[in-house]
């Protein structure tokens, strides 16, 4: 039987952490990209979980604690903040976010 | 054992994200994210994090994907997702840039060979106890902090989303709508 190291977790992590960002870098839709971000939050906490328990360290676990926790207070903000952006303008796409002209 | 249980939950997840990234349907990517993050607590068990594992099932797809269900009744989700379409030589440097941020996450383990545990597993105690251990001892400060932070964040959440929130949309008639975005329009102009 294969033996399951810390290489194949990391592997996997990077493999979620991309699809993540590729989300990131293609959806237009604030929605659907603040749920690939998501994404790449879980992906990290898997590397957390993993190197934690690989080194016999709770500080692994603590990490992903955390990151879960800022992971939903930004939700709620994120969110809060979309419904107001979409009840101004009727949409929720990036492109109508560049009000600045920068 | 473990082999196949990681190989089965590592192709499910990464279909389900995969799905979730990549489909047109609002509807589609928000059940696949649910779904990849229900896999991705199967990863905490077989790492022998229960507490985590379950948080994950709890707070992650009970609440944060929940909320952003709700937030899907406030947007129109049911046309097509538009996609972006950048500049190409934009597109190359990001993905440039992107390139070298993986190529550091991959190689970040092999520079840091003298990891030494900071708060070793304590032995003879289930998990969720240890956890609580080292909680409520070493991280009780970023834990009050954290959830000073969630207090806060639900709040800013209320305030945001419950402005105007007794003018109901789906109770209005077309037309009533449209004269009150036309209201909105010329005042924006005005400003």
């Amino acid at each position: 039987m294969i033996e399951i190291t810390l290489a194949h977790y990391l592997a996997l992590a990077t493999i979620l952490f991309c699809i993540g960002l590729i989300g990131v870098l293609r959806r237009k839709n604030l929605l659907l990209l603040f749920m690939a971000t998501e994404i790449m939050l879980n992906s990290v906490n898997i590397g957390f979980a993993a190197i934690g328990h690989y080194y016999g360290d709770l500080s692994g676990q603590m990490f992903a604690f955390f990151v879960i926790a800022i992971a939903a207070s930004e939700v709620a903000v994120g969110l809060g903040l979309l419904i107001v952006w979409y009840k101004r303008t009727g949409s929720i796409d990036l492109d109508s976010l560049s009000s600045m002209r920068g | 054992m473990e082999a196949i249980a990681f190989y089965t939950f590592s192709f499910l997840t990464i279909a389900m994200f995969w799905i979730a990234v990549m489909s047109n349907q609002a509807l589609y990517a928000l059940s696949a994210t649910a779904a990849g993050m229900i896999f991705i607590s199967a990863f905490f068990f077989l790492l022998g994090a229960d507490f985590l594992g379950a948080l994950q099932i709890i707070v992650y797809t009970g609440a944060i994907m929940a909320i952003y269900a709700f937030g899907m009744m406030f947007f129109d989700t049911t046309r097509v997702v538009k996609e972006r379409h950048r500049p190409p030589f934009l597109v190359m440097g990001l993905s440039i840039l992107s390139a070298v941020l993986i190529v550091f996450i991959v190689s970040a383990p092999i520079i840091s060979e003298n990891i030494v545990a900071h708060h070793p597993v304590i032995e003879g105690i289930d998990n969720p106890q240890a956890i609580g251990v080292v909680l409520f001892t070493k991280y009780l400060i970023p834990f009050e902090l954290a959830a000073v932070m969630l207090l806060v964040a639900m709040i800013a959440g209320i305030i945001l989303a419950g402005k105007k929130m007794d003018r109901s949309l789906t109770l209005m008639r077309d037309e009533e709508i449209e004269i009150a975005q036309e209201l909105q329009d010329s005042k924006r102009v005005s400003v």
